[in-house]
């Protein structure tokens, strides 16, 4: 099965570890992620203005080339699939937006009207996670040649991939997709209070400090909850609850330091694929002295 | 005159002025009386400084042009842009990375692109310019340098960009890294300094300083000329 | 802080920006409840609602508009279908309209520039930027 895959800039430059995890664990599953020969960053936060049309301009480009590579027979079907929560949350708003708002949709098209294309509003916009389910997760299963067995993980949500109402790739008051793919990874699943509560986002660039109490809350409570590691599908809540750890430390002292890695990257682990698939050197606090302990890697 | 007589009507600075119909647009402004003191240079589309805005009567499309290059037509309302403000950061090619981090760390304004495409639009060499601000975005620094070779830092697409952003800047960025890190050295430079460290052209040379003026012209006149 | 007829303008401003119909919110504070930021804030979510109804300019004053991280908490949890931070997000833009800009660029040092996430780096320029 070939889809169309838009991977964002994060994902090309310092999270390269879920790109490589994603592509090679869904290349297992005979899912092809294929990117589109061009594209654009999508601008990372929906527009949420009723007056804007200019900040619709950069998701539906992308949108419109996911188009142009059904047209010329390079993926099935007019459907893109993202793996940055972000980019999810913001291509499929857009998409929305140009759908439903006939009037934006036409002050969109005379801006693009000079230009070789116009989008025509026909692709759909999913997570991989949203994909997997699709798929069935007794094909997920299938493939695990190595279950996280004794593996205590506890996934993360964040905000974007559940929020607003109608968005999100499961219920907001009572998601599962993120559990159920864990579980057929062979995994234990460790549920808990705060996995949908914000990480800070962007406050991660001027106020570090909220960052950390945020992180030093959400952290605390998975492990109470008994989580060794934390799963999550956002390369931002990944540098939020991995990366700064070390502020967390620095305000809390006794902070207990808890892996952080994309579930791709456990996808990649259970289908027993090499170090370059997992590519798990490049998460922050060191996920691997863990995985080794359990005997998986 | 024009060949044929033809005259079009043009309107610089907002003065009307009538004009043949073949000139440039830089050569139908001094036919009118203009004197460039900026905003020309190498006359020949490849220096940029011939940067110029214009619309056309009755169309509300704001579109741009080397003036050196750009032949008048009907109706055309100009101004030019002799200098396009920016800040060109300093750095040393030797201490960077071919990176995305890097275009972030001196033009982080980069981040705001809003992927409107006015830069392509505004573009006279028609370049792809936003596809080369995204490539540099996203860490694409072979593609960046491709996409923006023929650039000539004329300055139309920074004028008109909402996000603030200095194309040009970001482009000539990328074509140092890639040529430094991704290109590398080129081997047959590296090959000929080296032969002609080891002197392999001293003989030539010094027989050549010998010769009278006379020699060496018909020398030049009548060499090989070998194109591969 | 009297409400004044003047303030209705910017009632409606707020109004047609976000496409919210503010006037349905009862102040129960649900939004408030579920809030990561509100240690941040100098008026709850709720309390700055309360403002755009009476058309309180003062609500473009409050520091609660820009320590906001739009993660529409607030929008699932409000009774009465009200998205909460899409109201914060066009009263942040009546302010970053003005030409406006909560942050600098200049303020990241270079390691900074070099480290942080792109995501991290363009979403708080688009969200804090004129």
């Amino acid at each position: 099965m070939k889809v169309a895959y838009y991977p964002g800039c994060t994902l090309k430059t310092t999270a390269k570890e879920f790109d490589l995890s994603a592509r090679a664990a869904s290349a297992a599953l005979g899912i092809d992620l294929i990117e589109p020969p061009r594209w654009n960053c999508c601008g990372t936060v929906h527009a949420l203005a009723k007056d804007d049309v200019m900040h619709h301009l950069a998701p539906l480009r992308n949108l419109l080339r996911v188009e142009e590579m059904k047209d010329q027979g390079l993926v099935d079907e007019k459907r893109v699939v993202a793996l940055c929560a972000m980019c999810y949350n913001t291509l499929k708003r857009s998409n929305q937006a140009f759908n439903t708002d006939s009037d934006k949709a036409g002050k969109v098209k005379e801006s693009m009207n000079n230009e070789a294309a116009v989008y025509s509003g026909g692709v759909e916009v999913e997570h991989l996670l949203e994909t997997l389910r699709t798929h069935g997760w007794d094909k997920v299963s299938a493939r695990v040649n190595k279950p996280l067995k004794g593996l205590k993980v506890a996934p993360y949500y964040g905000c974007l991939l559940l929020r607003p109402r109608g968005i999100g790739v499961d219920s907001a008051d009572n998601p599962k997709v993120f559990e159920d793919l864990l579980k057929s990874l062979g995994a234990e699943v460790v549920d808990f209070g705060y996995k949908q509560k914000c990480c800070g986002s962007y406050h991660t660039v001027y106020m570090p400090e909220v960052v950390a109490d945020l992180g030093n809350r959400i952290l605390t409570q998975a492990q109470a909850a008994g989580a060794e590691m934390v799963a999550t599908a956002c390369p931002l809540c990944e540098f939020n609850l991995g990366d700064r750890q070390a502020e967390v430390l620095k305000k809390y002292p006794r902070f207990g330091s808890i892996p952080i890695v994309y579930f791709t990257q456990l996808m990649a682990v259970a289908f027993g694929l090499g170090e370059e698939e997992t590519a798990l050197g490049m998460n922050k606090p060191d996920p691997r002295p863990l995985l080794r302990e359990k005997g998986l890697i | 005159m024009s060949e044929n007589g033809k005259m079009v009507t043009i309107y610089v600075l907002g003065k009307r002025h009538v004009v043949p119909a073949d000139l440039t647009m830089m050569k139908a402004m001094e036919y009118a009386g203009h004197q460039f003191r900026r905003g020309a240079g190498c006359r020949g589309g490849f220096c940029g400084a011939c940067a110029t805005v214009y619309r056309k009567k009755g169309s509300y499309k704001l579109l741009g042009a080397l003036a050196c290059q750009k032949i008048v037509e009907d109706g055309m309302i100009i101004a030019q842009i002799p200098f396009s403000p920016s800040e060109k950061k300093t750095y040393n090619v030797s201490d960077l990375k071919a990176e995305a981090n890097t275009f972030l760390q001196y033009y982080p304004e980069i981040a705001r692109c809003l992927a409107c495409n006015t830069c392509t639009k505004a573009c006279p060499q028609d370049i792809m310019v936003m596809d080369y601000v995204q490539a540099a975005l996203r860490g694409d620094v072979a593609q960046a340098a491709k996409l923006s070779f023929d650039c000539l830092s004329c300055g139309l697409c920074a004028m008109r960009c909402p996000a603030e952003i200095v194309p040009y800047h970001i482009g000539q960025l990328a074509r140092r890294l890639e040529s430094k890190y991704i290109e590398g050295p080129t081997e047959h430079v590296l090959k000929r300094c080296a032969e002609v460290e080891e002197g392999k052209y001293n003989a030539e040379i010094a027989e050549m300083m010998k010769m009278d003026k006379p020699t060496l012209a018909n020398k030049y006149n009548t060499r090989e000329m070998r194109i591969k | 802080m009297r409400p004044t007829p003047a303030d209705k303008t910017f009632r409606d401003r707020v109004k047609e920006l976000s496409g919210e119909n503010i006037d349905l919110c009862f102040q129960c504070g649900a939004c408030s409840g579920g809030c990561p930021m509100t240690e941040e804030m100098d008026y709850l979510p709720s309390k700055v609602i309360r403002m755009a109804q009476l058309g309180l300019e003062d609500a473009l004053a409050t520091k609660t508009i820009w320590v906001c991280t739009t993660c529409f908490n607030c929008e699932v949890r409000c009774p009465r279908g009200i998205d909460i931070a899409n109201v914060m997000e066009s009263l942040r833009q009546l302010v970053l309209r003005k030409k406006y800009d909560r942050i600098s660029l200049t303020d990241l040092s270079d390691e900074q520039l070099r480290t942080l996430p792109q995501v991290a780096i363009i979403s708080s320029l688009r969200k804090l930027t004129a």
